[in-house]
């Protein structure tokens, strides 16, 4: 998890502060004492004593929990625990019973954190599971988050999206408040949310300078009007995520105008609601303008698409790093993806089908020179071609994650030998990914006897039943 | 208490109780009740009260009392019997050991954490009767503490590793030959005339079930066949290794007359016979020293699965379990009965769900898109109950084995490449792009074209009409749209595993960039200084309430 840097919670190191400063206050006070009390020992009222500095210092290391055992100790401690700094981050967490087997914030605990701090509030999320009734009261928490000056909010679904049950309204009431009230909003993460133009158009209203993040995956009812407002009018926007319905050649050029700064990442959902959907396609010069201006921005990409809808896609260059392809892909368009997408550094391919990849994965090699990671899932390439693959990668391939099955044993090279040959051209000990085979003995022996070496002729009969053998 | 029939120069009178291992062949704890013994009887206790509430298929149960019969017939031919016992270990033995007058008890070593904790406590009562209690281990290839040992006392959670460290120990423990006339002949067993009555095998009716209309078992228990099926297999390694290997083919998907996994699980078959035929097999055919360690690859998965299993009781749950992540499953009965009855509304996992639930057995491919189906892939439900489904319908269900698998394919341990994902669809069409096996387990759907029979619900009307099927009246609907829910999915479980990011190494798709300031997660109110997956429960509510006042 990542911390706040600044003494929140870090369990990993000190925080900064000034326990220096803070120890030689105790020990100057606990000698002061001392002094006036005599010569007794009273190491009980030292406790009672600590500074608030430093019982702040320490409360911030304490889960909160631990924090509310302590904070039953005395008033100073009790005071202690009250302060504001303790109140800055809060993620509560809605669950029900019957939907999720996490627990939940206490309800006495919300009530408590609204009535005394909410003011203090600064980095706030909503962590709800699957039921209505949870995202409905992250609503209603957000709703009466009136005194709150927020720099993050998070509205996040653990399981299924439940802020879309949520009657539209209420939602974009509760959103609304925070918008209004918190003024220098600079983190958002509300995907799969009803969010809709006109609170896109509060949000700007109210918070254009501060705005740096903004993630909206999947927010059905915002058009590609209501981002282009946000892109005009947030020009400290430097990370993006949305659907690519809301992606337009103008909201690119919007990013890329002069008073905005260098947007650092965008990353795009490209989701198939029925079979045969038309994509728009964005001009290569809206992309070129986009890499002129911000020349080291991540551009992620995620397809979730048939096979067949890839046509408006990879026939120019397209200045995506991170690839992801969510479903099966052909072997053509990762062909368009070797020629077209010089700037790729991650590929993930989650299956292809039973035609190997052996060229197309060259290319890639030869003209995603800045390819650092891959993943193939129900794909098939010859052990020969994956062996030049990683050749002419070399050493910048960091994360190479090939499920076993993916390779196929032929002239030159068995399962059993291609592990050392990738190790040795990566520079460290590699081998496939595996997944458990339950079942003894199945009809599949491919790798146990290592067969002579010929071509295999099985290998172009996709699906071809050898019906002798069984 | 000091059992009154010891005194001096006292028969040796041996029980030996069959759990799994339920064969004659490879039993080196069986021979140890015979050798020197006076009299020897074997028993099996089961509880037939506990059969319906016993998370236990009928194909199961109906596997398990084919195996006894098959012992009971083996034992006869060497003139004794299998003695069932009805109730629960703790109060038959007792009873047996007063009875039959028993100074030794024999069992085959159980390496699960409650086979351990339950013979923990049968071996204290044994000592407390004064009957000697031998336990070796034969259902493992190798002994799983010297594993555990060999890696720093703690299990391998990687296949590889795994493999590195069994490669470095003494091959397996040569197999035993059967329980020999001989042996049996020393020992002489009481059959009392009644014995069928007294000590009978139960029927499935007794069990609690109905059996009208029950289809034939497509696999048939016991020893014998067990052994049968061995021969036959080793048969078609030869054949096949003489000429081209088969890919996985729709053949395959459909239970195989030489498949041995539900005799490796009950026991019927000993993995050291089968290891060294292996073995043997391997050496004839390449006339080499020794067979890679990936002829024996399934046999070291069942392995590795028992070894992460057998110091870990909370091995087969999320919570409390050390090698767990926590991941905010869903919880959806709806949802779950669903897949559990195959009504999901596609046709690749309901066919697979169906074979399941009538066979008792499905293709390791199968598994893995059922699984991830239920699981990471569309329904975000919990593992766990997955592997009850599994537990009570599938033959080869080793607790361990069951466990471990589903956590693997759940991305929950031991594997984290989450993007790896089986299309509902897709999957199943590659794997078998005739669709045979949908029209033989969906009969409904037989009459649909190649082109829909994976995605009826996108057939046009006339199609779906002229295959008498019409989807959403005779077929559902599909319960889920795949494409939306993967794509939910791949983002719970990144954020799952972008908070794991610094432990556990980073995973393909799990560190997505981001800007580091202002998404800084806030605190909730449960620790998180701590590394590791577990998160702790609250201990009080009322005290957090009383410190706010």
């Amino acid at each position: 998890m990542k911390r706040i840097k600044g003494g929140e919670e870090d369990g990993h190191g000190p925080p900064s502060g000034s326990p220096p400063e803070a120890c030689k206050k105790v020990r100057t006070q606990a000698s002061e004492e001392s002094e006036a009390a005599g010569a007794s020992d009273a190491p009980v009222s030292d406790w009672a004593r600590l500074p608030q500095e430093l019982l702040l210092h320490i409360f911030q290391y304490l889960p909160l929990l631990d924090r509310a055992y302590a904070s039953q100790v005395g008033r100073r401690w009790n005071q202690t625990f009250h302060m504001p700094e303790l109140w800055r981050c809060f993620e509560f967490e809605l669950n029900q019973p019957a939907s999720s087997y996490l627990k939940a914030t206490h309800p006495d605990l919300i009530k408590q954190i609204i009535k005394r701090h909410s003011n203090h509030l600064q980095y706030v999320s909503f962590k709800v599971d699957s039921s209505t009734e949870s995202a409905e009261a992250a609503c209603d928490i957000l709703s009466q988050l009136v005194n709150c000056s927020l720099k993050t909010l998070g509205l996040i679904s653990t399981a299924r999206p439940s802020f879309m049950e949520v009657p539209k309204s209420h939602f974009i009431s509760a959103l609304t408040v925070v918008f209004v009230n918190s003024k220098s909003l600079s983190s958002l993460k509300i995907d799969d949310t009803p969010v809709d133009d006109p609170s896109l158009k509060v949000l700007v209203a109210n918070n254009s300078d501060t705005l740096k993040l903004l993630k909206m995956s999947s927010c059905p009812h915002v058009s590609p009007a209501g981002i282009l407002c946000v892109a005009d009018q947030c020009h400290g926007l430097r990370e993006l995520a949305l659907n690519y319905h809301l992606l337009s050649d103008e909201l690119l050029l919007a990013l890329s105008s002069e008073k905005h700064v260098h947007l650092e990442h965008l990353r795009i959902d490209v989701v198939s609601e029925n079979p045969g959907q038309h994509f728009h396609t964005i001009k290569r010069s809206s992309w070129d303008a986009m890499v002129r201006h911000s020349p080291k921005f991540n551009l992620v990409m995620y397809f979730f698409l048939y096979e067949d809808e890839f046509g408006p896609f990879f026939n120019e260059e397209v200045p995506v790093t991170h690839l992801y392809f969510g479903r099966s892909v052909s072997k053509e368009v990762l062909g368009r993806v070797g020629l077209h997408c010089p700037r790729l550094v991650e590929l993930v391919v989650c299956a292809n089908g039973l035609r190997p990849l052996d060229e197309e994965l060259i290319r890639i090699a030869k003209h995603c020179t800045q390819l650092s990671a891959i993943g193939l899932g129900e794909c098939e390439v010859s052990c020969s071609a994956f062996v030049e693959f990683v050749k002419m990668c070399g050493r910048r391939l960091s994360q190479l994650s090939i499920m076993e099955e993916v390779l196929i044993p032929d002239n030159k090279y068995s399962l059993d030998e291609i592990h050392w040959e990738v190790s040795k051209h990566l520079g460290r000990v590699w081998f496939p990914d595996m997944m458990p085979t339950w079942v003894p003995f199945c009809d599949q022996w491919r790798s146990s006897i290592p067969w002579k070496k010929q071509a295999a002729p099985w290998l172009h009969q996709k699906g071809a039943c050898t019906s002798g053998l069984t | 208490g000091h059992a009154p029939w010891l005194g001096v120069a006292m028969a040796v009178n041996s029980v030996h109780w069959f759990r799994k291992g339920l064969r004659l062949h490879d039993n080196p704890v069986l021979q140890e009740a015979l050798d020197g013994a006076d009299g020897a009887r074997c028993v099996y206790i089961l509880d037939p009260w506990f059969a319906g509430a016993a998370n236990v298929g009928i194909n199961r149960w109906r596997f398990l009392l084919e195996a006894l019969e098959d012992l009971d017939s083996s034992l006869k031919k060497l003139k004794s019997r299998l003695f069932v016992i009805r109730g629960q270990p703790t109060d038959v033995f007792p009873r047996l050991f007063k009875e039959w007058e028993v100074t030794r008890l024999t069992f085959e070593y159980d390496p699960e954490p409650y086979g351990k904790e339950r013979d923990g406590a049968i071996i204290k009562m044994a000592q407390e009767f004064g009957v000697e209690t031998i336990v070796r281990n034969a259902h493992t290839l190798y002994d799983l503490d010297r594993i555990i040992e060999a890696n720093n006392n703690s299990p391998p959670l990687t296949f590889k590793r795994f493999q590195a460290i069994v490669s470095r120990l003494e091959l397996p423990r040569r197999p035993l030959p059967p329980i020999s006339q001989q042996q049996m002949d020393r020992c002489r067993t009481n059959i009392a005339d009644n014995h069928n009555q007294q000590y009978s095998i139960p029927s499935l009716e007794e069990l609690g079930f109905r059996t009208e209309g029950l289809p034939p078992a497509v696999w048939h228990g016991g020893e014998s066949e067990a052994l049968d099926r061995l021969n036959k297999h080793l048969d078609k390694k030869v054949w096949v290794a003489n000429f081209e290997p088969p890919r996985v083919n729709t053949c395959s998907l459909y239970a195989s007359p030489t498949g041995l996994s539900p005799y490796l699980r009950f026991g019927c078959l000993s993995c050291r016979v089968l290891y060294y035929n292996l073995r043997e097999l391997y050496m004839k055919l390449r006339k080499r020293c020794s067979p890679p360690l990936s002829l024996f690859g399934q046999l070291l998965w069942r392995e590795f699965f028992y070894t992460a299993a057998t110091n870990n009781p909370n091995f087969d749950r999320m919570e409390a379990n050390p090698i767990c992540v926590q991941i905010p499953w869903d919880q959806n009965p709806e949802a779950l009965a669903k897949w559990a009855e195959g009504r999901t509304g596609f046709p690749w996992i309901d066919a697979i769900m169906t074979q399941l639930r009538q066979e008792g057995w499905i293709h390791h491919l199968a598994r893995h898109a059922v699984a991830c189906f239920l699981t990471r892939g569309d329904l975000w439900i919990s593992w766990e109950s997955g592997m009850k489904v599994f537990e009570e319908l599938l033959l080869d269900a080793d607790w361990s084995v069951n466990a471990g698998s589903w956590m693997w394919l759940s991305c929950s341990a031991f594997f984290q490449q989450f993007f790896h994902c089986y299309c509902p669809v897709g999957f199943g069409r590659r794997t078998d792009p005739s669709g045979d096996y949908i029209r033989r387990y969906i009969p409904m759907l037989k009459d649909y074209p190649d082109r829909y029979i994976y995605e009826p619900w996108n057939a046009p009307q006339s199609v779906q009409k002229a295959a008498n099927c019409v989807v959403g009246v005779d077929y559902p609907k599909p319960m889920i749209n795949h494409a939306e829910g993967s794509r939910l999915n791949i983002e719970r479980m990144k954020q799952v595993y972008q908070q794991l990011s610094h432990y556990r190494g980073l995973s393909l798709l799990a560190s997505v960039p981001t800007i580091q300031e202002e998404a800084e997660p806030p605190m909730t109110d449960e620790s998180l200084s701590g590394s590791g997956p577990g998160r702790r429960k609250h201990k009080s509510k009322i005290l957090i309430f009383r410190w706010m006042m």
